[in-house]
């Protein structure tokens, strides 16, 4: 009988902190563990007592990479506790700092993070001594992405110009015209990053995932739509807790999702793309056909090409919101705040985020709920490497450790974020 | 051959932190205190590793303060990586797994790191989420400050020449 124990005490180019351990057993998986030591986070704890008004500034601090999302998910659970409609140039501006985020955060996750896997260097700076060119393009491109952040959320990280009910301030059509100029830039590095990906080796793995993600009747989502699932789920936010559950792990500080009917389910680039391929513009999907992609993806190690793909439409689409932009007579609307309860899901870069707040009579609120992607997905990262590993038994252990850092990777875990709570009376031998 | 003077421009002082995670926030204060006496840009940076190197990019000194694990708390280290890596094990605290010491490094690796660039790093505790400094963190921001005001003063006037020895 043999056994062999994978440990990867520290995950590299991930963001936060997390391990995996994995065991083997005479050729068979027995265990994997993702395991998650970042300091915990209490935020749904501190927001209990704080103003309502308080929490797209508060949950902005959970993440340094994708501060819009917390921000977007929790004023548009605050709205629908309110019942309050954003106008549409108001929608569109949060649309256009979406698509800042999604153009930073895969930018860097795509360059810095996962194409050194692809090309066999240990990081991003090993990989620029040889290939500059494209290091520099991605540093550029994100830059783009901050651009849009800084103008539309008053600075690039933590953005503090979003409220419930629209944005303290709006910007003018003059300040949005220089993002438009560095935009059609991006947009050409965008589409020579779908290229330039579309070239890597992937590994032969498919799998059968259960999708969710948002769907809206037109667009690509990023704020509003229902939650479906490629095995038929189609609900409002209000649903999500009759749907999910969040459960806890002993070996792990984080909670971990699963859909109560099923089990694990993923939300992310792969699940958003290949639940909304229709909802991409001509030039976009040809794209991604152009790099091998069908209308779905089920290789998790392609979810690098879907992230470039997702780049193009953010450059694409936040040219066309600029285009079409008109300046809002008010930067927000009135909100009249009462005892209820809200709910929402947006699209974070990393996947699916949902906020539910309860506030009382004086707006104070009672009770948070924050459910990041990255929590969601982890049990389908350890079924990913329960799949995969007995076919890559025969590689040599720093082989192994690396494919297994680099199946982690294909989520671009933002374990910070995922983290966020910590139920200290967990049973650690339960 | 003597080359010609630097334009003030060509130093910047960036102080690195996270004002919401306990000591984490000590780069972001000193660069605050630095503001009006430092003669220099300084900037306040979260650490994200591409928009530290856009800070790098074209300048000729480049003094970063930042928190760091190992030191003890309030304890300030100073390097200089102008030319050797940030030692094993000398991380400046990052929640990013792309921060600082990959930003200089990836600075070097693209030929964009400044002449000389320094980091001071600031010995911290506690980073907790939602914590302000701790104490021996808060007492040590005078000596910092007092530090990089000194080392700037010598970079401007007669310390010039180290540049183009």
């Amino acid at each position: 009988m043999t056994r062999k124990t994978i440990k990867v005490d520290y995950l590299a180019r991930v963001e936060g902190e997390g391990a995996l351990r994995v065991s083997l057993r005479d050729g068979e998986v027995r265990k994997v563990e993702l395991r998650i030591f970042e300091p915990p986070r209490f935020f749904e704890a501190f927001l209990r007592g704080r103003a309502y008004a308080e929490a797209p500034d508060i949950t902005a601090r959970i993440c340094g990479i994708c501060p819009v999302a917390y921000q977007m998910s929790a004023v548009h659970a605050m709205e629908n506790a309110f019942g309050v409609r954003i106008p549409d140039p108001l929608r569109q501006l949060r649309r256009l700092l979406y698509c800042g985020e999604w153009i930073e955060s895969h930018t860097l996750h795509m360059y810095m993070l996962h194409a050194p896997d692809f090309l066999g260097y240990e990081s991003a700076i090993a990989m620029a001594r040889d290939h500059a060119a494209h290091v520099e393009r991605g540093l550029r491109l994100k830059k783009a992405g901050n651009e849009i952040v800084r103008v539309v959320g008053g600075r690039e990280i933590h953005p503090i110009n979003v409220r419930v009910g629209g944005f303290y301030r709006t910007p003018s059509r003059r300040e949005l015209a220089p993002l438009a100029e560095q935009l059609e830039w991006a947009r050409d590095a965008a589409a020579e990053t779908v290229r330039w990906v579309a070239t890597f080796d992937f590994p032969d793995c498919e799998r059968d995932y259960e999708f969710v993600a948002m769907r809206h009747p037109s667009e690509y989502p990023f704020n509003e739509g229902r939650i479906v699932s490629s095995r038929g789920l189609d609900i409002g936010a209000e649903e999500y807790d009759t749907h999910f559950e969040e459960r806890h792990v002993p070996y792990s500080t984080a909670l971990q999702s699963v859909l109560r009917a099923r089990g694990a389910y993923l939300v992310g680039p792969l699940a958003r793309y290949s639940l909304n391929f229709d909802r991409l513009s001509p030039d976009v999907q040809r794209a991604a056909r152009e790099a091998g992609l069908g209308p779905a993806c089920t290789n998790p190690y392609r979810s690098i090409v879907v992230r470039a793909v997702e780049t193009l439409h953010a450059c694409e689409e936040a040219l066309r919101i600029i285009r079409d932009y008109e300046e809002p007579e008010e930067p927000c609307v009135s909100v009249d705040a009462g005892p209820a309860t809200g709910y929402a899901c947006t699209e974070a870069p990393r996947g699916l985020l949902y906020h539910r707040y309860s506030v009382s009579a004086d707006g104070t609120i009672t009770d948070a709920q924050i459910v990041p992607p990255t929590s969601q997905n982890q049990t389908s990262i350890e079924d990913d490497l329960r799949a995969f590993l007995p076919g890559w038994l025969g590689m040599d252990d720093d082989a192994l450790k690396w494919r297994c850092e680099q199946t982690i990777r294909n989520y671009d875990p933002c374990i910070s974020c995922s983290c966020h709570f910590l139920n200290l009376e967990v049973d650690r031998n339960g | 051959m003597a080359e010609a003077p630097l334009p003030d421009a060509g130093t910047v002082v960036i102080g690195v932190g996270n004002a919401m995670q306990g000591d984490d926030a000590v780069g972001l204060v000193v660069a605050r205190a630095l503001v009006d006496r430092a003669g220099v840009p300084v900037e306040e940076h979260d650490g994200e590793a591409a928009g530290l190197i856009d800070l790098l990019r074209g300048r000729t000194v480049a003094i970063i303060v930042d928190a760091v694990r190992g030191p003890a708390p309030g304890d300030v280290r100073r390097l200089d990586v102008s030319d050797a890596p940030l030692p094993a094990g000398w991380s400046p605290f990052s929640s990013h797994g792309f921060g600082v010491a990959e930003a200089v490094e990836l600075a070097r690796a693209l030929g964009v790191l400044p002449r000389l660039c320094v980091i001071y790093g600031v010995g911290g505790a506690a980073f907790a989420t939602g914590e302000s400094l701790s104490p021996p963190v808060r007492a040590a921001v005078p000596a910092v400050t007092a530090r990089v005001v000194d080392e700037v003063r010598e970079i401007l006037n007669a310390g010039r020449g180290v540049l183009h020895a």
